[in-house]
């Protein structure tokens, strides 16, 4: 793991011929995502140079109040992004809070507990900013479809509340679709790990010039590690999300109240 | 009285769905009549508390509405509403879930039976059933729990005259055979008058009359 290669400025500057292409696909197939393409260029520019910055001081400081503070950041970030994508949900954002900050807290302690990793700030930073970005994806996907599910299943939902069902019971099959499909993209993509794509870790080790065997046991801990977070995450946030939609009397809510 | 309401109003948006609403409900069959958007759901939703009135007094056998637990209310004034919307599954599974949230034995035949349906329905996918069966088959689960009142929202809206008559045909028989009070929202002053004792007039969110429908209802 002491190998490590050097890119210049320049060699970044090249790869923008292949975002030059995505955004040329998009104007031709008049997909409208030219703009997006541009605004995800520059962001990532600027927050992976900035994040860059950060977790060399983090490192040299070799504090772990530091690592604490950062992941915490991204927590909060994480959580107002997937926000965005969980418009029909109200009250999403602390829902969100919680679920990302548990499954950060929860797997990397358990990572750590379980001797897998070394608690410093080399192993936290990078496998925790893996965690809680995948996390927020699954808790993005899952509280997204819980919203379109709750608004199209408002008669459903109403007449299982009119037998007496509780808000819980009345909610329970949208919850658990809306949950699946949070967990099911990381889930298959871990099905098809090696055979269709190499994931990022396993690829980032072979270019810096690891042996494949470190690549491939580093890169299935943190496939083993994302299944447990997105796990976590999607199961708080659709458990804490759904509620919003309901009054204390039991009652669903009016879209928009 | 069943209910007695007073004073109610209930505001969505800009819109005064519910008007200053007072009015008495008797024990027995009483049709909520009006025209379109009169308020005539929304009155029924506000009678097993699938939403509260944002003014003014509900009560239920002369206790205040917001007294009774939400679920156990919902148990014995059961609401049907006007769109089918079973939970996937069989029409008996669907029957099942009724009864267990009521604490009841499922008789599931005699359920069916009540609601005009044969036995042989308990099996069948509720996604296969006509809109016709799948009202029947909301009345079937409705009557699971027992209930001591049947909230009906406009019970054959979707229905062809044949399918109509005969869902009338049920309820008539319902009343015979079971101690059950209905409260039924209908938009035709006819079918009030077919299937019930009392009657409610609502119009642009106010109760503007109650009383018999013989002495109402010309």
């Amino acid at each position: 793991m002491s190998t490590s290669i050097h890119l210049s400025a320049g060699q970044v500057a090249a790869s923008l011929a292949l975002v030059a292409l995505a955004a040329a696909i998009s104007y031709w197939q008049k997909a409208d995502l030219e703009r997006d393409i541009g605004v995800a260029t520059v962001r990532s520019f600027v927050q992976l140079t900035a994040i860059g910055y950060a977790i060399k001081l983090i490192f040299e400081a070799d504090t772990l109040w530091l690592v604490f503070g950062l992941l915490a950041v991204m927590v909060v970030f994480g959580a107002f992004t997937a926000r965005s994508r969980a418009k029909k949900v109200p009250g999403a954002l602390w829902p969100l809070l919680i679920a990302l900050a548990t499954a950060g807290a929860t797997t990397l302690g358990l990572v750590v507990a379980l001797g897998v990793f070394e608690p410093t700030a080399r192993y936290l930073v990078p496998v925790g900013g893996m965690v809680i970005g995948n996390a927020m994806t699954a808790s993005a996907v899952a509280l997204n479809r819980l919203g379109d599910e709750m608004a199209d299943s408002r008669g459903k939902i109403e007449a299982t509340l009119a037998l007496g069902a509780t808000a819980q019971e009345a909610a329970a099959p949208f919850v658990r679709r809306a949950l699946r499909s949070g967990m099911i993209t990381l889930v298959d993509s871990t099905k098809t790990t090696g055979l269709i794509f190499f994931p990022g870790t396993m690829v980032g080790m072979l270019l810096a010039g690891a042996s494949p065997t470190d690549a491939v046991r580093l890169q299935l801990i943190l496939l083993y590690a994302l299944l447990g977070s997105v796990a976590i995450a999607g199961l708080i946030a659709t458990a804490l999300a759904y509620r919003n939609f309901f009054t204390p009397a039991q009652q669903l809510r009016e879209p928009g109240a | 009285m069943l209910f007695d309401l007073s004073d109610v109003s209930l505001v969505r948006g800009d819109r005064r769905v519910l008007d200053s609403v007072s009015a008495a409900i008797p024990a027995g069959a009483t049709a909520i009549v009006g025209p379109s958007g009169a308020g005539k759901s929304t009155l029924l939703r506000l009678l097993n508390r699938l939403a509260d009135p944002d003014r003014g007094k509900i009560s239920y056998r002369a206790r205040p509405l917001d007294e009774y637990e939400p679920m156990a209310l919902r148990r014995e004034v059961s609401l049907v509403p006007q769109q089918p919307a079973l939970l996937e599954g069989t029409v008996e599974s669907n029957l099942r879930y009724a009864a267990d949230l009521a604490g009841r034995e499922l008789d599931g035949a005699h359920c069916l039976g009540l609601a005009g349906l044969e036995p042989g329905f308990a099996d069948r996918d509720v996604a296969k059933l006509s809109v016709g069966e799948q009202q029947r088959a909301m009345l079937a689960r409705a009557l699971a729990q027992e209930p001591a009142v049947l909230l009906l929202d406009e019970p054959t809206s979707a229905l062809d005259h044949a399918a109509r008559d005969a869902i009338e045909a049920t309820l008539a028989k319902l009343r015979r055979e079971l101690e059950i009070s209905v409260v039924l929202v209908s938009h035709d002053p006819e079918q009030a008058r077919r299937l019930g004792d009392w009657v409610v007039r609502l119009q642009d969110g106010r109760a503007i009359e109650s009383g018999p429908v013989a002495e109402l209802m010309i």
